[in-house]
């Protein structure tokens, strides 16, 4: 069987983990993939920890993955990064939003943050992006995501143009163009080596 | 044909679209909401939410006695509450097909147990399909509607978790409406009466026979010959595991899980050297195996929990991959109540009451986690009120208060019964609704009390407070849980009160409204760090490392709970933050 190429995207409940997979899984299915992606809802959404599994390939049987397996990890949060590191196989790609979403055992005083995740995620060989500044250099601060999907993009065997019609496609008229923005933004922060491995 | 990217929840609405289904009717639940919201989208079936699965599973069977396809759809633990009529109904058999979906979730994403259904096909005496994907979670559900008027069944589709949430391409067909079987009066078959049981007792039994004939030639199960050396039956999302993990292995694939065809399973075993199951949860398929004495290789996979290829690949001994350190000492991240969350307040109030706290199930269950820790029990739908009572009568508990929590979706759901126990049998105790006017764990679906249908339509908005006058209770009154001094008052004067009394605390779901007020700012000359912000365990405020409370201005709504349990007017507002407006 051929290669089947997996990508993890992790997050906080509400940063939008859900939607961003969508939009991978449509790039690789207009792109001519088997795609299978995976989410879950309910409780784990009000705040807590998420993760959604994408894979494409010429075909895809599980929807999940186990650990060590992932070929990309894309984190929108630095703990939640952490937290998932192992899916990531030894030689797999692993992008990072550079932001921390303390958990309420952090905020209440109950539990200490993390301390060196950052450091720990870069001797990982992290490429670490800050989402939030480039979305509000694009002009629209909630596109964070799309960032991402840039700086993603940039490790995925698609065509550019695929992307911006999924992503166009996907978001609401009136913010079209700071989407797009936000993706380039995102995809060129990886391409001039500001995220170099 | 185009093939599309659809969840197994949007396949399943879709074939049962296909499948000519006239009404879909549920309750809502995690992991099988979506295939109703999905169903309503198509606009000529008529969906609705019913107020539990009890009522959808009736409701269903009228559709079906009146000659149209219907859908029922439930998560694992509603078909508890559907299980009365359900058990009956298999007796009596179907007018136009009767396809009961529920949705089992293994790991317990979203649950308090995880059950596996596929016992209640065997108790029940039901057919059940199981597909693996969202293509076979379309064309099962297509099949299910034909078994059904083919054999004079109700029958059960069986998903879990993992199929009803993933994504995989699908084919779809055209929508074919069967011709309505007109409605006869037929006592004999309606009307289940020990007489007219005993009989179709006999019949239930005879329609297993024939339907486990029909499974043993049904291309709903599948034999896959590959490598002779092992053979793997498994079902559902377990077959894409196994095909990952043991890609040379022969299968065969269940897609009928009840009745499990006792043939095909000895040929299947004979056909290859050594026999494995594969299966999430019980051994249901293992144990029918071992009672026809076939002998099974041990895979030690757990019966508890999910499955994954992984867990299947080293269980056939296959080496784990290396992995990446770990990254230790990091801080859990339960889920939480939003900020500007209605239920805050109330849970802030029980706590200065030092309540014990009969809890239920929603959002507000997340009150139950540090730092509100303001819950002490959580069972199922509706027991908050039971319990609450129950507590009462045993006087365990008599420096404090009892109180019930309860949503309000979850009341209308089967809370409604326990305040009538409450009322009939005299009991002292106070329950609070916390109506905030949906069913917002599994995504603000309409309710009784929400005033809105599943198709969006307006709907009379059940009156809680006149239900509860009606029914009998002593004192029953509204309160703003954002007004948290009169919501402490309210809960102090009805618990301290003798006999029954209801607090509906009413405010909408956070999430149901953008707030368009200020956010709040702590003022550090006038903070003395006393922690009481902190404690209602609100997102948008953190603890610094030198004790300094602070406001994260980007997620504060505004909803001032905080400024009111501030004793020394230091939380104060701050201009708007700025958005630019939406991403995706």
């Amino acid at each position: 069987m051929s290669k089947v190429t997996t990508v993890v995207l992790v997050g906080v409940g509400g940063q939008g983990t859900i939607l961003a997979g969508d939009v991978i899984a449509k790039v690789a299915v207009a792109e001519g993939y088997d795609v299978k992606l995976s989410e879950v809802h309910g409780m784990a959404q009000r705040g807590g920890s998420v993760d959604t599994v994408v894979r494409f390939g010429e075909c895809v049987h599980a929807p999940i993955v186990d650990a060590g397996m992932a070929d990309h990890l894309i984190a929108f949060e630095v703990t939640e990064a952490a937290r998932k590191l192992q899916y990531l196989s030894p030689q797999g790609r692993l992008v990072v939003n550079s932001r921390t979403i303390h958990p309420l055992p952090v905020l209440t005083g109950a539990v200490p943050a993390a301390v060196g995740a950052e450091a720990e995620l870069q001797y990982e060989g992290a490429i670490f992006i800050d989402a939030e500044a480039l979305a509000c250099e694009a002009g629209s601060p909630r596109s964070a995501n799309v960032v991402l999907l840039g700086a993603a993009s940039y490790g995925l065997p698609f065509a550019e143009g695929t992307w911006r019609d999924v992503i166009a496609s996907r978001v609401p008229p009136k913010t079209v163009e700071a989407n797009l923005r936000a993706f380039e933004l995102g995809r060129n922060a990886c391409a001039e080596g500001v995220c170099e491995l | 044909m185009a093939r599309s990217l659809m969840s197994g929840n949007e396949a399943v609405a879709r074939g049962a679209w296909e499948a000519g289904v006239r009404v879909g009717v549920g309750y809502p639940g995690t992991p099988s909401t979506e295939v109703l919201e999905n169903l309503v989208k198509h606009g000529d079936v008529r969906c609705q939410w019913a107020p539990n699965e009890k009522v959808a599973a009736e409701v269903g069977a009228g559709v079906s006695y009146g000659g149209a396809r219907t859908l029922v759809t439930m998560k694992h633990v509603g078909l508890n509450v559907a299980a009365d009529p359900v058990f009956t109904l298999a007796y009596i058999g179907v007018g136009g097909g009767y396809v009961l979906f529920v949705a089992d979730d293994p790991g317990m994403h979203s649950s308090q147990n995880e059950q596996d259904s596929r016992n209640y096909a065997a108790f029940a005496k039901l057919p059940m399909l199981e597909p693996a994907n969202s293509q076979e979670a379309l064309e099962f559900t297509r099949a299910a509607f034909e078994l059904s008027e083919r054999f004079d069944t109700p029958v059960l589709v069986r998903s879990t978790t993992r199929v009803s949430h993933s994504k995989s391409l699908v084919e779809v067909g055209e929508r074919e409406v069967p011709p309505a079987i007109p409605f006869e009066r037929r006592p004999g078959k309606w009307v289940m009466m020990p007489a007219n049981a005993r009989a179709q007792r006999v019949e239930l039994a005879a329609r297993m026979d024939r339907i486990e004939a029909f499974a043993v030639g049904s291309d709903l199960n599948r034999i896959e010959m590959r490598d002779t050396s092992l053979g793997i039956i498994t079902s559902g999302i377990a077959y894409e595991y196994v095909r990952e993990a043991l890609p040379e292995a022969s299968v065969l694939k269940l897609g009928i899980v009840n009745p499990l065809p006792e043939k095909v399973l000895r040929d299947f075993a004979a056909s290859v050297e050594r026999v494995a199951v594969v299966e999430e949860l019980d051994p249901f398929i293992a144990t029918r195996l071992r009672s026809l004495g076939i002998e099974l290789v041990e895979t030690g996979l757990p019966a508890i929990g999910e499955l994954s290829p992984g867990r299947i690949a080293t269980a056939f001994g296959a080496v784990a991959p290396s992995l990446r350190d770990a990254i230790k000492d990091l801080p859990p991240r339960p889920p939480l109540l939003c900020p500007g969350c209605p239920h805050r307040g109330v849970y802030w109030a029980l706590g200065k009451l030092k309540a014990v706290v009969t809890g239920d199930i929603g959002c507000y269950t997340l009150g139950a986690l540090p730092p509100l820790s303001a819950m002490d029990t959580c069972v199922c739908m509706g027991a908050s009120v039971g319990m609450a009572h129950g507590l009462g009568l045993t006087g365990a508990v008599t420096d404090r208060p009892v109180v019930g929590v309860i949503g309000d979706s979850t009341f209308a759901h089967s809370g409604i019964t326990g305040v009538l126990d409450m009322v009939y049998n005299g009991a002292d105790g106070t329950v609070v609704i916390l109506d905030n006017r949906t069913t917002a764990m599994t995504g603000h679906q309409g309710n009784p009390v929400s005033g809105k249908t599943l198709a969006g339509d307006p709907a009379p908005a059940l009156d809680l407070e006149a239900l509860c006058r009606a029914v009998g209770v002593a004192s029953v009154r509204t309160v703003d849980p954002f007004d948290l001094p009169a919501t402490l008052a309210a809960l102090t004067e009805e618990t301290e009160r003798e006999g029954m009394s209801v607090v509906i605390a009413k405010a909408p779901c956070a999430l149901l409204q953008r707030s368009d007020a200020q956010p709040f700012a702590i003022d550090e000359e006038l903070c003395t760090r006393c922690g009481s912000c902190v404690k209602l365990g609100c997102p948008a405020i953190m603890k610094r490392a030198d004790g300094a409370p602070v406001i994260d201005t980007s997620i504060c709504v505004g909803c001032e709970q905080c400024v009111q349990v501030c004793k020394f007017s230091a939380i104060v507002p701050v201009g708007p933050a700025c958005d630019f407006g939406g991403g995706l």
